[in-house]
């Protein structure tokens, strides 16, 4: 009972940043239409921003507190400026092109971000460590959980709610439905699509880079990182269903979910796991568990 | 269409290309033997996009046919390079054979996700595999010819040369060939409308699998050159950037010629090299930079560069028919 609990608890703390990761890239997808190779780059982003932040605000002697406080900031700051940048001043040119083209432009991108995380920070690990003890040790069911970790939960919790009840409650998040659902009659109606595209996309990578900051402080953040987590967050996407939250987050789950299945009790399984998984839901569901059936041949 | 070359002219090209390796320094030498070994995996995915299907996973036949290599090579001591890319290509055209048909039902985005599924549930799984070396895979001996061994490190380097100017050089006339046939053509029909296909009585899944076969076959045997070339494996070869490597040379070349890309893969091997010599760890940053610059300038590819001119008279001509094709739904 014990053993499948702490599956059960390890499989939700890495959905957590998993959903966040995947929230931002069916986002983005469903506004424009983008599968983003380069998400995973913004990830790293974030958390080679968020480790820069900490080791200056531990520099400076300043609690952790603040220095997570610190990271989060910065990196919600550099990101959406990144996001708003790279949308206005490269993406928009290719619009209208194949979406096996766009596809191969985030590549690019990400080609692009790879070199650049490696310029700015070097290729060693570098660590963040310090908000990691900020919320002490837990005893949970008599096992003991780092509270940094267990506070992840609820953090990413938070935040879904906060994009589900943004896009179905306010006049915004209805808006931005309805571009997803059909943008010629969205500009028709007088929406300013190109606005949405570049505040959904900022989003999109803000998200991502959030999910880094928020992990940074969990992990070595090094080159390699971000074609990592990019490749768990397609296969959460894809298991959900492109451009649906729900799905995220179920994909996130049964993602977490398997990976910490296959560390605790078969761990040369992992990441065949999770592909034999997406390639299940591809083959029965090709439009993945959450998406509407369309008429439109896939 | 576009200018024919005689089949005869082409496979003096072959044979000319081959002779001037005589003259290369070595370092190009083997720069080219990597770069026909990619021309050839991208070759096989020019194929494939004929119908408008990307495949981002195609690392997963070129490590099948490396391993399978390898493997075949260090059991049973079968050393002979000609032979080596044969069992490449079987083993790669295997998996084509099972896979295909079965991913031929989906097209665009998902396409290239299951294919990159695919790639990566075997790039996991070798990882974990300790019999086949794990993540440090293992090494092979050096390649023979027709029972000749090669002892001076020139004189090897130039036979994996030859054998793969020529392998690629035939497989580059084949696909020549297959472009003008008539299945060739109805392959680009699936492109534009898979549905009329259908309505014509041919078999849109049938030339989208067919078409996937003789990809898997081409990166079966291109992953046994690559194996041949650095004599060692481990699972990157299915690793999801290395698929995107190839892709990048066939969005390179794009569509309308075989010369293309062949040159789009030396461009990239050089590019590669250069960079890494002057720009030691921004070779990415070039590798983008230039595959975005492609993208803008060149959206048909380097092929475009000397064909455009032809295909613009003949738009020109038929400007009318296709104004009126392109409002019909």
């Amino acid at each position: 009972m014990n053993f499948f609990l702490t599956i059960v608890l390890d499989g939700l703390i890495q959905a957590s940043w998993l959903f966040i990761v995947a929230l931002g890239l069916t986002l983005v997808f469903g506004v424009l239409k983008i599968l983003n190779i380069a998400h995973g780059s913004f990830y790293a982003l974030g958390a080679y921003i968020a480790a820069t932040a900490v080791t200056m605000v531990a520099a400076r002697g300043l609690p952790p507190s603040v220095g997570f406080v610190a990271m989060l900031l910065s990196v919600a700051l550099i990101a959406s400026a990144v996001g708003l940048l790279l949308e206005r001043g490269l993406l928009k040119m290719f619009y209208g092109r194949d979406e096996v083209v766009l596809l191969l432009v985030t590549y690019a991108v990400f080609l692009i971000l790879e070199d650049v995380t490696k310029l700015i920070w070097g290729v060693n690990p570098i660590y963040a460590t310090q908000p990691y003890e900020l919320f002490g040790n837990l005893e949970f069911a008599g096992l003991y959980y780092v509270g940094y970790d267990l506070v992840l939960i609820p953090i990413s919790a938070l935040i879904g709610f906060a994009i589900w009840f943004g896009l179905n409650r306010t006049v915004i998040g209805k808006i931005v439905l309805a571009v997803i659902h059909n943008e010629e009659m969205s500009v028709s109606m007088g929406v300013r699509v190109n606005r949405v595209y570049a505040i959904a996309f900022a989003f999109g990578v803000l998200l991502a880079a959030l999910a880094g900051a928020l992990t940074a402080p969990k992990i070595s953040m090094q080159p390699g990182l971000s074609s990592d987590v990019i490749i768990l967050s397609f296969a959460i996407v894809v298991i959900g269903g492109l451009g649906s939250v729900e799905g995220a987050a179920v994909g996130a789950i049964l993602v977490g979910l398997a990976r910490a299945a296959s560390v605790h009790l078969m761990p040369q399984a992992e990441l065949f796991m999770i592909y034999l998984i997406m390639a299940a839901v591809l083959m029965f569901r090709p439009e993945g568990l959450f998406k509407r059936e369309t008429a439109r041949r896939i | 269409m576009k200018k024919d070359l005689h089949p005869l002219a082409m496979i003096a090209v072959i044979a000319g290309v081959t002779l001037f390796g005589r003259v290369l320094p070595t370092w190009t030498l083997s720069l080219a033997t990597i770069a026909a070994s990619n021309a050839l995996i991208a070759l096989g995915i020019v194929v494939l996009a004929r119908t408008g299907n990307v495949s981002f996973g195609q690392g997963l036949f070129f490590a099948a046919g490396g391993y399978g290599v390898a493997l075949i090579a260090n059991a049973w001591g079968l050393t002979d390079a000609v032979a080596q890319v044969i069992v490449g290509a079987a083993c790669g055209g295997l998996l084509g054979l099972v896979i295909g048909p079965l991913i031929a039902r989906y097209s665009g985005i998902f396409f290239g996700m299951l294919t990159l599924a695919l790639s990566m549930v075997f790039y996991g799984a070798l990882v974990k595999s300790t019999a086949l070396g794990g993540s440090d895979g293992f090494n092979v001996g050096r390649p023979s010819l027709f029972g000749m061994t090669f002892t001076d490190p020139r004189e090897a380097d130039f036979m994996l040369y030859a054998v793969s100017v020529i392998v690629t050089g035939l497989a580059g006339i084949g696909a020549t060939f297959l472009f003008r046939s008539e299945f060739g053509l109805a392959s680009l029909a699936v492109r534009e409308n898979n549905l009329r296909v259908e309505y014509l009585g041919l078999s849109a899944n049938r030339i989208i699998s067919i078409n996937f076969l003789i990809a898997a076959i081409f990166a079966g045997a291109s992953g046994a050159f690559a194996l041949m070339a650095q004599r060692h494996i481990d699972p990157q070869f299915a690793y999801w950037t290395t698929s995107g490597e190839f892709v990048f040379v066939a969005v390179l070349a794009g569509n309308q010629s075989v010369a293309a890309v062949f040159v789009a893969s030396m461009a990239l091997e050089l590019v590669r090299s250069f960079s890494n010599l002057y720009l030691p760890n921004t070779w990415q940053l070039v590798l983008g930079v230039f595959l975005l610059g492609v993208i803008l300038f060149l959206p048909r590819g380097i092929g475009s560069l000397w064909i455009r001119d032809r295909r613009k008279r003949r738009i020109s001509a038929t400007a009318p028919l296709t104004a009126e094709r392109g409002a019909a739904p």
